[in-house]
């Protein structure tokens, strides 16, 4: 158990520092992320001052949405990127058997290693973006360290829904062997569901509702409305994060199944 | 389109690389590099062309994808006009007639270049030295590469939301402001042309900088789906004087719809941007062969 414990950091310490070597990349990714939150947060500032309160954010609340999106963007791998291309290319050269001979767990490997990639990224990431939106415009950053810190363990169960979901992108191509399409769609409503496009609080009616209940707003609507203090007293965070548990343990689970019978199906070639 | 082919074949020209360590190469006329250059461009296009369609469904998923994602920026305009009835003085479909052009005229761009921000990733791993020895220019080469048949989808849903704002807009079309806006999505893609070039140009100084290059392009577009008068008026002046990304549809589009311009430029000015696009590209293509010259291989 301990061998194992050690292994999986070990792979999470892995997928750290490979993200970590490409400092002029995370460079060129703060810089967009920060280009973005100024343009966003102009329009958000735009529509709160037609309709003040939208969504049940003030202003400064919003323009705290956009600021925070775009620091756990990366780390999310909300819009691509991620271990997910990665392991298709692998499932389609064959590559994967190797992968399956480890004697590790391949859903708790790539998960280490996802974790690791997203632990740099939040920092490499997070931290500027966040710091030049919250000098140039009135945040509303909680003080209570409390809430940041349910905040934090709300973003860690944020990622692995957002690993749980991207493996199951995954592991289509042991059926579809291109992935360029399923990752296409997977971004696609994943921007949607997540709140990445507006607010999920914004959407209307009953189709808010719905979008609500869903795993992508468990990856960013969620995290954020935990920081922004939306959901009162103890209760409503524990409720909140409750959801996101929920959702992580279903997806992983499902990975698992489609894991098996994907492994199944695979022949190893050669002699 | 045949225009914005020939757009980028001009682009291809003045870049064209000289061979480096093939002394005594002839020389070839600067006029058949080009058509040499377009030439190559086109045979790298086929091939992935034909390599994409080895997966078809996923590449028809891509497709709609790509169309989709695009797509989705414009259902969050409209979810907010569920809210709204103008957001920053602007009507529904004047903000789709600001949509629709700029995302028609990056899909064109990134369609036809899209692919040059992985220079970057191709001086990393050393895969450019290869393209370097290649009897093909460097920028045609570098420009088809891994060329996304899938970005029609952009181009598509752009278009689509481009026609409905000319139909739903109340606007007393002139013969020249009905010739605008075809122009406007052609100088418009040229003008994002001239800054993937430029990007390009810059991750040879900067090695893996994609980024960069992507808040220009895909961050510009973002900030053109709305109306300028939503931001603040340094921006403003940043991407008319010095990035002149709002000539890209801001000033034609403001020209179209009979709005002043917020930085008090003259209504004409919508008309230059067929000629912003070309002086932008002055600088992008001495930028590129500055980069192309002061390329130095990673070694084996």
């Amino acid at each position: 158990m301990r061998q194992r414990a050690a292994l999986y950091a070990a792979v999470a310490a892995g997928g750290f520092r490979r993200y970590a070597t490409y400092g002029t990349a995370t460079a060129a990714g703060v810089f967009t992320n920060t280009v973005f939150g100024f343009i966003l947060a102009y329009t958000y500032i735009a529509l709160w001052d037609e309709r003040p309160g939208l969504g049940g954010y003030d202003q400064a609340q919003a323009l705290t949405f956009v600021w925070v999106s775009q620091s756990l963007l990366a780390a999310g791998s909300l819009i691509g990127g991620g271990f997910q291309e990665e392991m298709q290319e692998r499932i389609r050269t064959g590559d994967i058997a190797v992968d399956l001979y480890r004697p590790a767990d391949l859903q708790a490997w790539w998960l280490a290693a996802d974790l690791g990639r997203a632990g740099f990224q939040l920092l490499g990431r997070g931290v500027v973006p966040l710091l030049a939106g919250a000098l140039a415009f009135p945040l509303a950053l909680p003080v209570d360290p409390v809430r940041w810190l349910l905040f934090l363990v709300s973003v860690v169960l944020a990622l692995v829904v957002g690993f749980a979901v991207r493996y199951l992108v995954g592991l289509s191509a042991f059926w579809l062997m291109d992935g360029t399409g399923v990752n296409m769609m997977a971004v696609v409503v994943t921007i949607f569901f997540s709140g990445m496009l507006l607010p999920l609080t914004v959407f209307p009616g009953g189709f808010g509702e719905f979008v609500r209940t869903l795993p992508w707003a468990a990856m960013l609507q969620v995290p954020l409305d935990v920081l922004l203090g939306k959901n009162a007293g103890a209760g409503g965070a524990a409720g909140a994060l409750g959801f996101q548990a929920c959702w992580a343990l279903v997806l992983l689970g499902l990975g698992r199944l489609v894991q098996s019978a994907a492994t199944r199906k695979v022949v190893v070639q050669g002699g | 389109m045949a225009e914005a082919v020939a757009e980028a074949g001009a682009g291809v020209a003045p870049g064209a690389p000289e061979v480096p360590g093939v002394p005594g190469a002839p020389e070839v006329p600067e006029r058949s590099r080009a058509l040499e250059g377009v030439r190559g461009y086109g045979l790298i296009v086929a091939m992935w062309i034909r390599s994409t369609m080895t997966y078809r469904t996923s590449f028809f998923l891509a497709t709609f994808g790509n169309a989709t994602v695009q797509l989705l920026d414009f259902v969050a305009i409209y979810i907010m006009f569920s809210h709204v009835e103008a957001l920053g003085g602007f009507s529904l479909p004047e903000i789709a007639l600001l949509y629709g052009s700029c995302s028609a005229s990056l899909g064109l761009a990134d369609l036809l270049l899209g692919n040059t921000d992985r220079i970057g990733v191709r001086v990393r791993d050393g895969s450019l030295d290869t393209m370097l020895v290649r009897p093909v220019p460097l920028l045609a080469q570098v420009a088809a590469d891994r060329f996304a048949l899938r970005r029609l989808g952009r181009i598509v849903q752009g278009l689509g939301v481009l026609g409905w704002a000319v139909w739903a807009l109340d606007v007393a079309w002139t013969p020249g402001k009905v010739l605008l806006v075809p122009v406007m999505i052609l100088a418009g893609a040229a003008i994002f042309a001239a800054v993937m070039l430029a990007g390009a140009a810059f991750q040879f100084v900067a090695g893996d900088a994609a980024e960069v290059q992507n808040s220009f392009t895909y961050g510009g577009n973002t900030m053109l789906q709305y109306p300028p008068t939503v931001f603040g008026k340094d921006l403003l002046r940043g991407v008319t004087f010095i990035v002149p990304l709002a000539f890209v549809n801001w000033l034609p589009a403001l020209h179209v719809l009979g709005r002043p311009d917020p930085l008090g430029l003259p209504g004409w000015v919508g008309y230059l941007s067929p000629l912003v696009a070309f002086v932008a590209f002055l600088p992008a293509s001495l930028a590129w062969r500055a980069g192309v010259r002061s390329y130095r291989s990673t070694g084996s």
